[in-house]
């Protein structure tokens, strides 16, 4: 993506929400699921791609990300073998640019220059994170899941702000490498739903 | 060895060999359930979802009646250990309890001690996305029950033991599939719906042979090309209509047909899917051997509010303007009260009305039962259009009940809901929500001026009067009804937590008890040794969650949120 202006960047990044909302990622086609690698978790310096709009597949790039704006739905890819890891659900990540300054401790750790990733799957029953809006009890936007009105703070390591949810979602460490927005480890957090009894 | 270390190893030894006093099973003594029983169950007994086949929601049982049941207690309680929607009727065959939680589990236990006999755990997948994590029981037929679960599976488990003996597919999870409904069983094949009108499905209802989990039939709600119905969808649309169907049937054995109820047309805006599309939001009967479509009746066309009709019309004998006939009576999610007439090749339309405010509809045909629409209250492409009652309808899912001594329906109502939504097109991908709306745009308003919004109504289908209704100011009522003999009805499904029995004949509070989370859970009546119990989970979650999150965050209400999760079953005796 070569510097697009910033009306275009928003444009794309309201895109990629809006299609987040309704159709979220692409399923992965049989033979992607089949690449070696495609099902492991995001590893330490795998790259970052947009999951949808009409970027998907792209490189997202730190400056592709702005304060204030929604997130973005994304999946790892391994730069050596060009492998994107959409082989689970349970790879897919969401991305959002805040305020450094806004952000506690243990978050700041994991962020680069204020983009902070999480998996995208809520803790509750497994649903994906599709809004970014106001908190239920807040003025502050936060990650939301619909599927039961489960809400996760960003800022705060994705702890559960309102709903149902019964823990915080699994954080994904991140730097910038080369331009290009890294995983600098691996989840932190148990990724996926919670299992009854 | 010394004295301490003898001791300890003997423990040891002694946990390994005997659990310590946990567990009774295998269940020693158990019935085995056929035909007979089901098509006539014993009073004492609770085997089918509603209890008989009728899905009349009533006990014969009047031990515990008006006059003593202020003096119900609890006889026993036990902690499943499960969060979520607890939705299930405990089954009870002869002294022995089965409950499914969410999360497929299920626990049998002593009806009459609360002791465990075994548990299965079932293991779903770490990528599963259970939109509606619930399970609603366990079908038995002879020594054997059958669970459906929400990774699309139906498993078979020996009763006395709990292990699995067959396990079937029903199809891939990955694309919305998913089960919560308990299953049918008739003469020896277990009968479950397709839940994932939210996925774009197709909606179907299958059966297994209950020996081997051999798929015997699959009859799709949604007519494919060349099948009559067909036509009234536009191009491809019926590939992916919706139409799912996951709710327990009813069946009558005198003619052999199951009735079974189907949901909404999708993705919601009735213009992406032009046409009345049959048989979304229908009744449809349904030969049990073939599973061939015998005939159906639609409660509104061209759905576009999400109106699932999943919950199979009650069977009754209704007597009315000086007949008495074979009835079919539906308290519909699109609020209007049917009273239908079930012929071997038709069903009738008799009577409707609506049971709580709707702006919808102008009125319904006479001749043909069809509800006429105001479509300025009808959800379309492009445009944010609002509509009473809400999209949970003026009653969701929740079972109503029939008493034959009193003639009066119980419907758990809601009052002064209202919703919408902006519908936008989307295209679809397998495995992904698929509304034709933002999710997060669909709406719940309370109505201007609402001085309450549950209601548990008693409604006569012989003059269409409601006879009584209680009012809950502060709660939706979303748990499912139940009557007994003894002038009884029993319902939850209020976020103060409480169970509650009402006067059958007056509405008349008589009993209330605060239990562990809120119940949207439905109440059986059983007996063991002589002694009539009432049993119920408690376990808060799902669509009563949500509709609680919605009211919280209305400013005008005032509402706590302080309903907690985490299921019970409470089983109640009349304290001697
Ligand atoms: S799955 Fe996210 S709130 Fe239920």
């Amino acid at each position: 993506m070569s510097s697009p202006s910033d009306q275009t960047r928003r444009t794309i990044i309201l895109t990629a929400l809006a299609t987040a909302v309704h159709a979220a990622a692409p399923r992965p086609a049989a033979a992607e699921e089949d690449q070696p690698g495609s099902d492991l978790r995001p590893q330490k310096a795998d790259v970052l791609v947009f999951a949808e709009g009409d970027h998907a597949g792209e490189v997202i790039k730190p400056q592709d990300l702005k304060v204030g704006e929604p997130f973005v739905r994304a999946w790892p890819k391994d730069p050596k073998t060009s492998v994107v890891r959409k082989g689970s659900r349970l790879n897919e990540v969401v991305v959002v640019k805040l305020d450094p300054a806004e952000l506690d401790d243990d978050t700041r750790a994991r962020s680069a220059d204020g983009i902070v990733g999480y998996s995208v799957i809520c803790t509750h029953a497994g649903c994906p994170i599709t809004a970014w809006g106001k908190a239920a009890q807040g003025e502050k936007d936060v990650l939301k899941c619909v599927c039961h009105n489960s809400e996760f703070d960003p800022r705060q390591n994705a702890q559960v702000v309102f709903g149902p949810a019964p823990r915080r979602l699994a954080a994904l460490p991140l730097a910038i490498a080369d331009g290009s927005l890294t995983v600098a480890g691996t989840f932190v957090g148990k990724v996926g739903a919670q299992q009854g009894g | 060895m010394t004295m301490k270390q003898w001791l300890l190893s003997s423990f040891v030894a002694s946990t390994c060999l005997f659990p310590i006093g946990a567990f009774a099973g295998p269940i020693e003594k158990y019935t085995p359930v056929t035909a007979d029983r089901l098509k006539n169950p014993e009073p004492g007994n609770w085997m089918l979802y509603r209890r008989t086949y009728d899905g009349q929601g009533y006990s014969p049982l009047d031990q515990i009646n008006t006059s003593n049941v202020k003096d119900l207690v609890p006889a026993w309680t036990f902690s499943t250990g499960v969060v979520e929607g607890h939705e299930a009727p405990p089954i009870v065959n002869n002294g022995v309890m089965f409950v499914a939680t969410p999360m497929g589990q299920v626990i049998a236990l002593n009806a009459k001690t609360g002791e465990e006999y075994w548990r299965y755990k079932r293991q779903l997948p770490d990528d599963l996305f259970q939109l509606h994590p619930t399970n609603r029981g366990v079908g038995l037929w002879q020594d054997k029950l059958y669970l459906a679960t929400t990774d699309d599976h139906v498993v078979a488990l020996d009763a006395k033991t709990g292990k699995v003996l067959w396990d079937t597919k029903v199809q891939d999870y990955k694309k919305g599939q998913y089960l919560t409904l308990m299953p049918l069983i008739v003469d020896g094949k277990v009968i479950v719906g397709a839940a994932g009108g939210e996925f774009g499905v197709r909606g179907y209802v299958v059966a297994y042979d209950a020996n081997d989990g051999k798929e015997l039939w699959r009859t799709f709600t949604i007519p494919g090309k060349g099948e009559p119905g067909n036509e009234t969808w536009s191009g491809d649309d019926w590939k992916t209509g919706g139409g799912s169907a996951w709710m327990t049937g009813n069946y009558d054995p005198d003619t052999r047909t199951i009735y079974w109820g189907v949901g909404n047309a999708a993705p919601w805006p009735g213009d992406t899917h032009p046409g009345d599309n049959l048989y979304t939001t229908s009744v449809l009967a349904l030969d049990p051997d073939s599973g061939k479509i015998k005939t159906y009746f639609q409660y509104h066309q061209n759905d576009s509010w999400d109106w699932d009709e999943v919950e199979a019309p009650m069977l009754v004998d209704v007597q009315r303007d000086g007949r008495i006939f074979k009835g079919l009576i539906h308290p519909g999610r699109n609020a209007i009260f049917w009273v239908l007439e079930r012929k071997p090749d038709s069903i009738k339309y008799v009577a409707g009305w609506p049971y709580v405010y709707t702006d919808v509809w102008k009125g319904i045909e006479p001749e043909t039962g069809k509800p006429i629409v105001d479509p300025a209250h009808k959800p379309v492409m492009g445009k944010r259009v609002d509509f009473c009652p809400s999209l949970w309808g003026g009653k969701d899912w929740p079972s109503a009940a029939y008493s034959p001594k009193t003639r009066f329906v119980y419907v758990p109502a809601n009052e002064n809901f209202c919703g919408g939504f902006t519908g936008e097109k989307v295209p679809l991908v397998p495995g992904q929500l698929w509304l034709g709306t933002k999710p997060e745009d669909i709406g719940l308003k309370v109505r201007s001026g609402a001085t309450h919004f549950g209601e548990l109504q008693a409604w006569d289908p012989g003059t269409g009067k409601k006879v009584w209704s209680h009012n809950f100011p502060r709660s939706q009522l979303f748990g499912s009804v139940t009557a007994t003999a003894g002038d009884l009805v029993f319902v939850g499904g209020t976020n103060d937590r409480m169970f509650r029995a009402f006067h059958a004949k007056t509405g008349e509070l008589l009993w209330e008890q605060k239990t562990n989370s809120g119940i949207v859970g439905m109440p059986v009546a059983y007996e063991v040794d002589g002694t009539q119990y009432i049993a119920v989970q408690s376990g808060w979650g799902v669509d009563a969650q949500r509709i609680q999150d919605s009211l919280v965050t209305q400013n005008n209400v005032g509402l706590e949120n302080n309903v907690p999760q985490g299921g019970v079953v409470w089983v109640f005796a009349v304290k001697k």
